[in-house]
């Protein structure tokens, strides 16, 4: 038979030994096992759970909590719903999470730099603080901050004071509180109006550039506009702006804003956990730029100023920006770790105080899971839109 | 005639070698940089100077109680005085030379798969990774061939927080390659049900995991199956970890140029025999430093097993700070806490850097 | 199902499965010959470890006579520490078969957690414990102070409604442990510290300089606490809950643990029928006869094991108050055992 076509060959494979039939059997195996797998966590966990007369369902959100909350960026008492426990914790999640990331950028932007820096001492102190930091647990170091360090601040009454407006004591650091007046809302206006008027300038600008080659100054009159604009509004109106100060009363300070020494301390660790790790990011994003590139860009007479702006920056990004965001995300993460010191996050709120109050585990967790899941599938999301914006595009 | 005989060289300036000229163009090139380096110089100063006078001039290190710290600096017989707890948690006295044990297997084979030239690398590692786990469960739980049974609530300190890296690590490993296989795999449910997996836990924080491990697994579990606290978080680590893993993995299986696969299809080899024999051996020496990168984290997110209730070094020398006979040694506590894990991190992420640097060579 | 299930196979295979039968607690309990019993992290007086992992504390005897009853012998007991948060679930999930662990009796925990309570062990309500520097003399001046609480109490939610009912303003400050809290109050964190007032008691003697803070004279809850089981099995309840009645019966016939022998030699009636003599009452429940004789020798009566833990032979000298017998004027009051 050694003449016979290889097509009749074909044919004459056993079923089980074709790739295409056997990926389907495969398939439907695994489906099938999948299936099972769900239908026997799910049946186990309705069964158990009616057989333990655990209630369930989602019910429970609309009864009233009963609980008080430390911090809530929305109106809270103990009269709203466990709904409401869940955007308070939720928001709480996101404050700290944003501020992390703000904090920890810039300071692993410094400290990435100062990993390069020509000055032996600085670069060397820079790793140092990178290979410490990096290799400590994050929850040994929030619980470093908060029980070793901001215990030991002064009472309410001895607070550290700052032009008798700011106290900082182990309560907390408290701060005027701005509280606008009638017409602030025109001030509003004119910033939102300062910041269009700049993105426009900016596009004007860059079509100017690419049709004669001379831009127009953008910089100074973008910042003009963005903030003295709102300015001259402000003024004009007679400053519609007062201070709510904390007073100290019996116990606490009362007023103003408060920063709390649980935000506190989860702020540092995040950040400073996360900044080592943003360092080693941004310098190997420096390091990736090719020395070639900078000695072009000299020869062909940019400043330093644009040759940063327009040659160095825009590739170093291209590397930066995905390790980058899987450090925005871990920082996120990790900000559930609150629980541990008690600062009111979704965790330590939803899945701590209110899990407990109602029992309903399984709801609450699964609620818990998916906030933190959509974040990440979000950021990620986004970030691989700008990644794919800024990404080189081969012709 | 005499032979052209030039002059010696003249030394270089004297401030441009040696330690001043070293300074000057380390240090002091220009005004900013040496105002740097005399900010960097204090602030090293103000760091070192205490550290040296608290934590070691004026230190007390052994004693009893805390009658024992009388030099007003740091009081590390804290940490000498509980150093067994800080070990073995609350293991039997008697009973700790089985967790020596334990630990001194798992160090040797260690450094033999760690050494270059030992021979026989491969049993080891067989030993290591199939018999050694049992070995050491019934050296550490006992309960069978006449060994005392020692309950798993009884484990802690830093012997726990080894025990969970190491389970987590090792199990989660062969997960995680099934996991990057499946995820490159052609067929599409297999891969989507893959990919669900692993941006699932990736997406979520450990904590809620190891919550989820502790309160509802045993909801999942039908009646009378049931493990008890540390098997539920080992359970935990070891998913979470397994989409990690996965993605080390799926990073060392594209670093295989694809005429290995092509030539491997060539020669007529199955899909799992090309894996098993061509893919596999090569893509894992490339993945050893990502490993060795996702047990460092791994390593320290030991610690969040605190919250659900597992007494790890964080955790027993936390308990411990709460002992009224030991109230107010809170930095020592962390100190030491702290020492412990960055020497184990950095040690294993200087490892880890040798071997990239050493395994770089062939592919570039 | 490859993916999930290997990690439980592999942990299945490392680590016994206790292949639990639908058969009942008591039977496990039995088979296992040692009694899962979960306890508070820590709290002087009621459940607490020394440095040696032995447990004691009003809620420890509970689990000690149980197993006392069930297995003729108080030291076949696990203890399992759990915090507030985890207590329930680990009763439910069966990772305990007890919970004497300083638990308010609540109408919604008995309906909704799949849980009964078997009864009363002590008599509690909440109180404030404040620094003496303070100068608060009343908690109705109490008006903005920071509060450290643990979380996931009932103790949370009675917070709330009083200052709510009071008009007054509070900051919570919450913490997962009471130990955490007493760090908290101890460090200046908050003004005030509420819990249980026996709780206060105890966690007061935690404090560097215990007489520097004081109890206020307010009680303001009904806190009832005592062991919880697991619904849906009644004899394992009726077990719990007879073997707390067997130790308050005790005191009220004056049976000790010293005279416990003499005193079933001599035999009344009613003490017959308590040790197991006459009448076969063990039978009823399920276990020897000598059941409650085991509990009175090993663990001792009601009134020897609060003296013992809380009351004046120990740091935290609590009156018996409530928790003093029906017939000395307290609560305590077991159904009569015939």
């Amino acid at each position: 038979m050694a003449d016979s076509p290889s097509a009749e060959q074909s044919t004459k494979t056993k079923a089980w030994n074709d790739p295409a039939i056997r990926a389907i059997v495969f398939q439907v195996l695994a489906a099938l096992g999948v299936v099972l797998f769900f239908y026997y966590i799910i049946n186990n966990a309705l069964t158990n759970m009616e057989a333990r007369g655990i209630t369930t369902g989602f019910g429970f959100l609309d009864n009233p909590a009963g609980f008080g909350i430390i911090q809530s960026l929305v109106e809270y008492d103990e009269t709203y719903s466990y709904g409401r426990t869940f955007v308070v914790g939720l928001l709480n999640t996101i404050l700290v999470s944003v501020l992390g990331i703000i904090i920890a950028s810039i300071m692993g932007l410094v400290i990435g730099i100062a990993r390069l820096s020509s000055n032996w001492l600085v670069a060397k102190l820079a790793t140092a603080f990178i290979e410490i930091f990096r290799n400590i647990p994050l929850l040994l170091q929030i619980f470093f901050w908060y029980f070793a360090v901001l215990r030991t601040l002064p009472a309410a009454r001895d607070s550290v004071t700052l032009g008798e407006s700011f106290f900082l004591n182990n309560r907390g650091f408290y701060v005027p509180k701005p509280v606008t007046e009638d017409g602030f809302g025109w001030v509003w206006l004119a910033l939102l109006a300062g910041i269009i008027g700049s993105i426009v300038l900016a596009r004007v600008s860059r079509l100017r550039q690419t049709e004669t080659g001379i831009p127009l100054p953008v910089f100074l009159p973008s910042l003009g506009m963005i903030l003295g604009l709102p300015l001259i509004i402000f003024l004009l109106l007679g400053a519609p702006l007062s201070f709510d100060y904390p007073v100290l009363q019996r116990f606490n300070f009362q007023g103003g804003v408060a920063i709390i020494p649980e935000l506190m301390a989860l702020l540092l660790a995040l950040s400073i956990y996360t900044a080592a790790f943003i360092a080693e990011v941004v310098r190997s994003g420096i390091e990736a730029v090719p020395k070639g590139q900078t000695e072009a860009s000299s020869a062909l007479g940019l400043s330093n100023g644009q040759r940063l702006r327009l040659i160095i920056v825009p590739q170093a990004l291209r590397v930066i920006i995905p390790p980058l965001t899987n450090q925005y995300l871990n920082l996120t993460k990790n900000s559930s770790l609150a629980t541990a010191i008690g600062y009111p996050d979704l965790v330590s709120v939803f899945a701590g105080t209110t899990l407990n109050q109602t029992g309903q585990a399984v709801e609450i967790i699964f609620m818990t899971m998916a906030v933190y899941l959509t974040l990440s599938l979000l950021t990620s999301a986004l970030m691989n839109w700008y990644n794919n914006r800024i990404a080189l595009v081969e012709r | 005639m005499s032979a052209f005989k030039p002059l010696p060289d003249l030394p270089p300036p004297a401030n441009t070698v040696g330690p001043i000229g070293w300074a000057r163009s380390n240090l002091f090139n220009g005004p900013v940089n040496s105002v740097l380096t005399l900010f960097a110089l204090y602030l090293m100063y103000l760091a070192l100077d205490w550290f040296i006078t608290w934590g070691l001039i004026n230190a007390d290190w052994f004693g009893e109680s805390r009658e024992a710290c009388t030099s007003g600096g740091a009081c590390w017989v804290f940490v000498t005085a509980r150093i067994t707890q800080f070990t073995y948690g609350f293991y039997p006295e008697d009973l700790i030379w089985r967790v020596d044990i334990v630990f001194a297997l798992f160090a040797a084979c260690l450094i033999w798969l760690m050494v270059d030239r030992s021979p026989a690398k491969g049993w080891v590692a067989a030993f290591t990774l199939f018999l050694f786990p049992f070995i050491a469960y019934f050296l550490l739980r006992g309960d069978a061939f006449g060994l005392e049974s020692v309950d798993t609530h009884k484990w802690g300190g830093l012997m726990l927080t080894l025990i969970i890296a190491v389970v987590g690590i090792v199990a989660s490993l062969p997960i995680g390659i099934l996991l990057a296989l499946g995820r490159r795999s052609d067929m599409p449910f297999i891969r989507s049900v893959c990919i669900v997996y692993i941006e699932f836990w990736r997406g979520v924080p450990l904590i809620t995991v190891l919550f989820m491990a502790s309160v509802m697994l045993p909801l999942f579990m039908s009646e009378g199956v049931e493990f008890d606290k540390l098997a539920r978080a080992m359970i935990g680590v070891v998913m979470f970890q397994s989409a990690y893993m996965a993605e080390v993995v799926r990073g060392g299986l594209q670093a295989i140029p694809k005429g290995q696969y092509e030539a491997a299809q060539a020669l007529g080899l199955s899909y799992w025999k090309m894996m098993g024999l061509i893919i596999l051996p090569q893509a894992l020496k490339l993945m050893i430093p990502g490993i060795v990168n996702t047990f460092i984290a791994l390593f320290k997110d030991t610690s969040l097993v605190l919250i659900i209730g597992l007494f790890d070094l964080l955790a027993i020398v936390q308990s411990a700070l709460n002992d009224p006979k030991w109230l107010g040694y809170s930095v020592e506590g962390y100190l030491f806490v702290g020492f412990v894990f960055w020497a184990f991190c950095f040690g294993m992420s200087r490892y880890s850097m040798r071997l990239e640097r050493k395994l770089n060579t062939g592919h570039r | 199902m490859k993916k999930f299930s290997l990690p439980v196979v592999a942990v299945t295979g490392l680590l016994s499965v206790s292949g639990l039968s639908n058969a009942g607690t008591l039977e496990d309990v039995k088979k296992n010959g040692v009694l899962q019993c979960g306890v508070g992290t820590g709290l002087p007086g009621f459940s607490i470890a020394d440095e040696k992992g032995n447990w004691t504390g009003l809620d420890v005897d509970v689990c000690r006579a149980v197993a006392a009853a069930v297995l003729g012998d108080a030291t076949k007991v696990k203890y399992t520490p759990l915090n507030a948060k985890e207590r329930f679930t680990a009763l439910q999930s069966g990772e305990v078969d007890v919970l004497p662990r300083n638990t308010t009796w609540t109408l919604t925990r008995d309906a909704s957690l799949g849980l009964n309570f078997t009864g009363v062990n002590y008599y509690d309500g909440q109180g404030f414990l404040v620094s003496k520097g303070l100068g608060v003399k009343s908690a109705k001046e109490l008006d903005g102070a920071a509060v450290c609480i643990q979380a996931g109490t009932t103790t949370e939610l009675n917070l709330a409604d009083y200052f709510r009912a009071n008009g007054m303003k509070y900051q919570p400050v919450v913490f997962d442990t009471s130990d955490q809290t007493v760090k908290g109050f101890e460090a200046g964190r908050c003004d005030v510290l509420t819990s249980d007032q026996s709780q206060l008691y105890a966690l007061r003697i935690k404090l560097a300089k215990p007489d520097d803070a004081v109890v206020l004279p307010e009680v303001i809850s009904k806190e009832p606490l005592g062991p919880v089981v697991r619904q849906g099995d009644d004899a394992w309840f009726n077990i719990v809950k007879w073997s707390l009645f067997a130790m308050i019966d005790a005191e009220e016939q004056g049976l000790t643990s010293a005279n416990v022998d003499d005193m079933k030699a001599k035999g009344t009636p009613a003490s017959n029928r308590l040790l197991g003599v006459e009448g076969g009452m063990g039978a009823t429940l399920g276990l020897s006869d000598d059941w409650a004789y085991q509990i009175i020798k090993q663990v001792g009566n009601y009134g020897e094991s609060f003296e013992r833990n809380v009351g004046q032979s120990s740091p935290l000298k609590i009156e018996r108050g409530l928790n003093a017998l029906w017939t000395k004027g307290g609560l305590q009051y077991a159904p009569p055992i015939r």
